[in-house]
């Protein structure tokens, strides 16, 4: 099984510019890869893998400097190799393919243009059969139109076709070692799929050894055969796709699936008339209809997740309920009674019982202003808070998501974590006392083991306060843990819905089946036992 | 070239200075005020100096000055002496005492323009990008309509039709001036405006007053500041400009721009003195570009974290 | 999509002349008593509203000047009696022909200067370069004119007045005017330098200049192959916005070295409130740096996929 060695890269350092000096980003990485086999490099944000993806092409981005180590590929040392001899290689015998393809392609130039240049100018081949190979890997990689395709530039071409086209461009040489950085990440989980699955099928058809940077483990063991963990720089474990995902050595290695195994305890079915209710909402933006006849009830206590891709309508849905949106027709309940349609029309304690928290706590939460007035300002303004009392119930509040009050009340945003800001936003939510808390994809710019705090943070929350969620995700692992009821959308519509036992369980309408059977699963056959039942059904 | 080398040894004391005064600054303060002086580059150390010293000179010119701002003292360009240390000028003022009252002129009006258009600027640009719609789309095409015309020669037109008063030039160079803050006022408010602590306001269901002041402000302050600066560069140089057209701050009043074209006939005998003050105008509009390159670096430089 | 840009570059230029036009509606008090003095007879104040078809409504005054102006006359001059399109025809190939020589020098210089600088980024050679122009960018025209008067009219090798008149040569102009343009030519470089520099910073950070060298390509080849394409549209900006800019720096310049140009010729006339020579040349200036604004955009549109080939 072990064939020769390709690349053997032993203690490898790397440093980045911060302010004045520098640090360590990579503290002594040792990588072993054979010719045909494919590593899985996983780790969560700052655990430097890209930037030993790429030292693996010999190449330190601006601002970093590789200080220690060897990098031998196929008998040439990367570190010390004549910047000439690395470019040769390059493109020709080492590709790269990059997270966002729509970024990655230069806009000025045609896709077969750009997939042409590393062929012609490396001279593997002369253009015209450049072209003629191009189409030929645009077909195996599944793109429509192969021969016309690549006459388009960039900006016509959707996301994960572009991400196909990128792969088909890496292999335009032939290399015997690509770099994938994240390359499905910024897809949705059906076009993550095909992507994944071409992206497999090309590297074995070719006998390419690859390197498949991700920060999702589910999604690498369909693809690897060994993987390695990294944590800030540093390995953590390296085991075969198989064993590692059987029986991991590191509790690190563990936690990294924790939230798909962080649930809570199914809730007895409602009894009480709902909180909330969405009744036969239609709207628009402009003449461009984004949501058609939708209903949804929300009860105390309980959550409700409303799950589809990008453009389904999720988001605009918690826009018409915060008012952001007026409805064309339809109307939104509150204890039964309608709200007005547009937020000018609200009274404030209607605005106080439904608050909301937002994806990016980056962007959520005014940058110049200390926690003390971001957490007191709902409590200020909907209670009457003020001075003494006000301070008494922003340190309670602080105290309820778990920060130190002495520590943090004085803070700006920028002096937090990503989970602590996000714990921030839960807060503030909070200071008005609501009755419902729309949650628009809490989780998803969130590091794995930080999602399942702040998942317990928010059901320890809702037990205390009987509140009321609505959990807008494409995440179907956070529905599994947390939902009690779950509504599919796609363009716009309601596909189906319910509570969540039924909806996991067989039958379903097709589009649900679609969504449900796409997230990948920790099973290194997942993948190919999908396509195999995928490929079964007629049609 | 004697004049050569003392104007280089006046600048390489002023930095020297400045660098004294920034080691103090490390080592006197404490906390986020010594973390700026420990950033700050030599260049933006220098330019705090001389913008002091030009405000100290302005406020204090009657104390400095040795002879007063409008009377003929002495015969037509006499030369440099101990009575008169840069000689007189075209009629016999005295060249020293009117330079230093031309701080006090040409800086304090230049200096009121630049916060009138800022103010109107600011404040209008701010609105148009929370409140969007018809009162943007208006505001905005008028602001367009007004900047295809070259400003100097807006201005120009402008001061045909109102004359030339010290009034009339504010009023006009400010209104020419605002149309660009607006502008960049409203780029970097609509920047912040899309923000979802910003919707969060909105959704907490706070007033545009508090939404500009609490929210958008704070967040647009280090372009603004940066933009106080340019504008007062530009304005500056403008107001010196139609000055030396003979078309600004007009005399007896005493100003840099009208200085330098009052005594330009001297420069054909390679006299420097009417140079002297289109030097102090380059110094200080030198020292707040220093100023604001710091600025937009650290701005940037934050953003990044 | 090119067409919608001129028909709305024509309709910013109509607009641009009603807001000149209207400017001189705002004059305090009547023009013909403004023009003849407060001594003036009211008969002879009656005949020249007459002559200057003062008594027509606003609305046919404009259509008049505005017809006249497209046909080359803007009528007469309030100072000298004569005919502004002469005073206007006299000087106008001057300040094209200044502006020009600058623009032809500042150019390339500055955009080289701006690439070489961003390739060599917190370099000496940057650093150098970036003080140098912010240094020059804070001078006003008449500081930099009066230094290059000092030290190369001073020393006989360049005249400082320009004395020139339609028979003179070529190269005896371009000899002539090399003061002026060079003053103009620092002064502009500066701010395209800058903004060129910028402008090429911001492109090279682009993911797919990165994608470009992992490809192997040179670098030569990333910047000419990659970058540049994509760097037609901000440097063709660049660089209409400092011809516009031009159009204003020569005022102050033609003043400062005698220079027979429009420049001259406004601000003589905003001196004498000659308000109809002030219209036809702010119109002038004005036509210019729209149609310029406007040839830059249709260039930058045709140099960008994005906009030539919809989806």
């Amino acid at each position: 099984m072990a064939r020769e060695i390709l690349l053997k890269i032993e203690g490898l350092r790397i440093e980045g510019r911060a302010g004045d000096g520098w640090t360590e980003i990579v503290k002594g990485i040792d990588l072993t890869l054979h010719k045909g086999e494919v590593l899985g490099l996983i780790g969560e944000s700052g655990a430097g893998k890209s930037t030993v993806g790429l030292a693996a092409m010999g190449f330190a981005r601006d601002g970093c400097r590789i200080t220690g180590g060897s990098i031998m590929f196929d008998g040439i040392d990367l570190r010390t190799a004549p910047e000439p001899q690395r470019r040769a290689l390059r493109g020709a015998r080492i590709a790269y393919v990059a997270q966002s393809a729509a970024a990655s392609f230069n806009p000025a130039h045609k896709l077969i243009d750009q997939y042409c240049e590393a062929p012609v100018i490396h001279a593997v081949m002369d253009r015209a059969r450049a072209e003629h190979d191009a189409i030929d890997l645009y077909r195996r990689m599944q793109l429509p139109n192969p021969e016309d395709i690549g006459f388009r530039y960039p900006h016509q071409v959707s996301g994960g076709q572009l991400q196909r086209a990128m792969t088909a461009m890496a292999m335009a040489c032939r290399p015997d070692l690509i770099i994938f950085d994240e390359p499905t990440t910024a897809l949705d989980v059906t076009t993550q799929i095909e992507v994944l699955a071409a992206i497999r099928d090309i590297v074995r058809q070719f006998d390419t050894a690859a390197i498949y940077i991700t920060h999702d483990l589910a999604v690498v063991a369909q693809a690897a055969d060994r993987i390695k963990v990294l944590l800030r720089g540093q390995e953590v474990e390296e085991a075969p796709t198989r064993t590692m995902l059987a029986a991991p050595r590191e509790d690190y290695t563990r936690s990294l699936w924790a939230v798909r195994s962080f649930a809570r305890p199914e809730q007895p079915p409602p009894t009480d008339a709902p909180i909330l209710s969405v009744r036969n909402v239609t709207a628009a933006y402009g003449k461009v209809a984004v949501l058609e006849d939708v209903s949804f009830d929300i009860h105390p206590g309980r959550t409700i997740a409303i799950v589809g891709e990008s453009g389904s309508g999720k988001s605009t849905a918690a826009r018409v309920i915060t008012g952001l949106l007026p409805p064309k027709s339809g109307a939104v309940l509150f204890e039964g009674k309608p709200l007005p349609p547009a937020l000018k029309g609200r009274k404030r304690d209607q605005l106080r019982q439904v608050q909301m928290i937002y994806q990016m706590a980056d962007t959520a939460l005014n940058p110049k202003l200390r926690l003390r007035e971001l957490i007191g300002r709902p409590a200020q303004m909907y209670l009457g808070l003020e001075g003494k009392a006000l301070e008494t119930r922003v340190r309670d509040l602080l105290d309820l998501i778990e920060l130190d009050p002495d520590t943090y009340i004085d803070r700006l945003p920028g002096e937090l974590s990503g989970g602590q800001k996000q714990r921030i936003g839960i807060a503030r939510a909070l200071a008005a006392e609501p009755k419902v808390i729309i949650c628009d994809e809490v989780t998803s710019a969130l590091d794995q083991i930080v999602q399942e705090g702040i998942l317990k943070l928010l059901t320890r929350l809702q037990d205390e306060f009987r509140l009321a969620y609505m959990f807008i995700t494409h995440d179907l692992a956070t529905v599994r843990a947390i939902a009690d009821d779950v509504v599919v959308m796609q363009k716009g519509r309601v596909i189906e819905q319910g509570p969540k036992a039924r909806m996991f369980t067989p039958p379903h309408e097709p589009y649900t089946e679609l969504l449900l059977s796409s997230v990948p699963e920790m099973d290194p056959d997942w993948l190919t036992r999908l396509l195999d039942r995928r490929a079964a059904l007629p049609g | 070239m004697g004049f050569a080398t003392s104007v280089a040894l006046g600048l390489a004391g002023l930095f020297a200075i400045a660098w004294l005064m920034r080691a103090g600054a490390r080592a006197m303060f404490a906390g986020s005020a010594r973390a700026i002086a420990h950033d700050m580059p030599l260049t933006a150390a220098f330019g705090i100096l001389v913008i002091g010293v030009y405000a100290a000179v302005a406020i204090a010119a009657p104390a400095l000055a040795p002879f007063p701002e409008r009377e003929i003292v002495g015969g037509q360009f006499q030369a440099w002496s101990a009575a008169h240390p840069l000689g007189t000028d075209r009629i016999g003022r005295d060249m020293l005492s009117r330079l230093i009252y031309g701080a006090r002129n040409t800086v304090g009006i230049a200096f009121a323009t630049t916060a009138l258009a800022f103010v109107v600027g600011a404040v209008l640009g701010l609105w148009a990008a929370l409140v969007g719609g018809w009162l943007d789309q208006g505001l905005s095409r008028f602001v367009d309509a007004l900047m295809a015309i070259p400003a100097l020669i807006f201005s120009l037109l402008l001061l045909t039709i109102f004359g030339t008063s010290v009034i009339t030039l504010i009023l006009v160079i400010a209104a020419v001036d605002a149309t660009r803050v607006f502008r960049l006022a409203r780029a970097v408010a609509q920047g912040i405006v899309v923000m979802d602590y910003i919707e969060a306001a909105k959704l907490r269901g706070e007033g545009s007053w508090f939404l500009i002041r609490r929210e958008i402000l704070p967040n647009a302050m280090a372009p603004l500041v940066a933009e106080f600066g340019l504008r007062f560069c530009f304005v500056f140089l403008s107001i010196s400009s139609l000055s030396f057209l003979g078309l600004g701050i007009q005399p007896p009043t005493a100003d840099w721009g009208s200085m330098v074209k009052d005594n330009a006939t001297l420069i054909t005998f390679g006299d420097v003195t009417p140079l002297l003050p289109a030097g102090c105008i380059a110094l200080l509009t030198v020292a707040v570009n220093f100023v604001v390159d710091w600025q937009l670096h650290r701005a940037s430089g934050l953003k990044e974290q | 999509m090119i067409l919608t840009r001129v028909a709305l570059g024509i309709g910013l230029l109509f607009v641009v002349s009603l807001v000149i036009f209207w400017a001189t509606e705002l004059l305090p008090g009547d023009l013909a008593t403004q023009l003849l003095g407060q001594s003036a007879t009211p008969e002879t104040v009656a005949a020249l509203r007459a002559q200057l078809g003062l008594n027509d409504p606003a609305p046919l005054r404009y259509w008049n000047w505005l017809t006249g102006a497209l046909t080359g006359d803007f009528g007469m001059s309030m100072g000298n009696g004569r005919p502004i399109s002469d005073l206007i025809a006299a000087r106008l190939g001057n300040t094209v022909f200044l502006a020009l020589y600058a623009a032809a020098l500042s150019v390339p210089i500055s955009l080289i200067l701006g690439i070489l600088a961003a390739l060599w980024r917190n370099s000496f050679f940057d650093r150098a370069a970036n003080a140098g122009a912010l240094t020059a960018i804070s001078f006003p025209e008449f500081f930099v004119a009066y230094i290059l008067v000092l030290w190369l009219a001073q020393t006989g090798l360049f005249p400082s007045m320009v004395r020139i008149n339609p028979t003179t040569g070529l190269a005896e102009r371009l000899y002539m005017t090399f003061l002026p343009a060079l003053t103009l030519t620092l002064v502009v470089t500066a701010h395209m330098m800058r903004m060129t520099r910028a402008a090429i910073i911001n492109l090279m950070a682009s993911p797919y200049i990165e994608m470009a060298r992992l490809k192997g390509m040179s670098p030569l080849r990333v910047v000419l192959r990659h970058a540049l394409p994509n760097a037609l549209a901000p440097i063709i900006n660049v660089i209409a916005l400092n011809l516009a800019y031009l159009i204003t720096g020569v005022v102050v310049v033609e003043v400062v070295f005698v220079y027979p140009g429009l420049g001259q010729l406004m601000v003589d006339a905003v001196s004498n409130r000659d308000i109809a020579v002030v219209q036809a040349v702010a119109l002038i200036f004005a036509a210019a740096y729209v149609a310029l604004n406007l040839i830059a955009d249709v260039l930058s549109t045709i140099t960008n996929p994005r906009l030539m080939h919809r989806r």
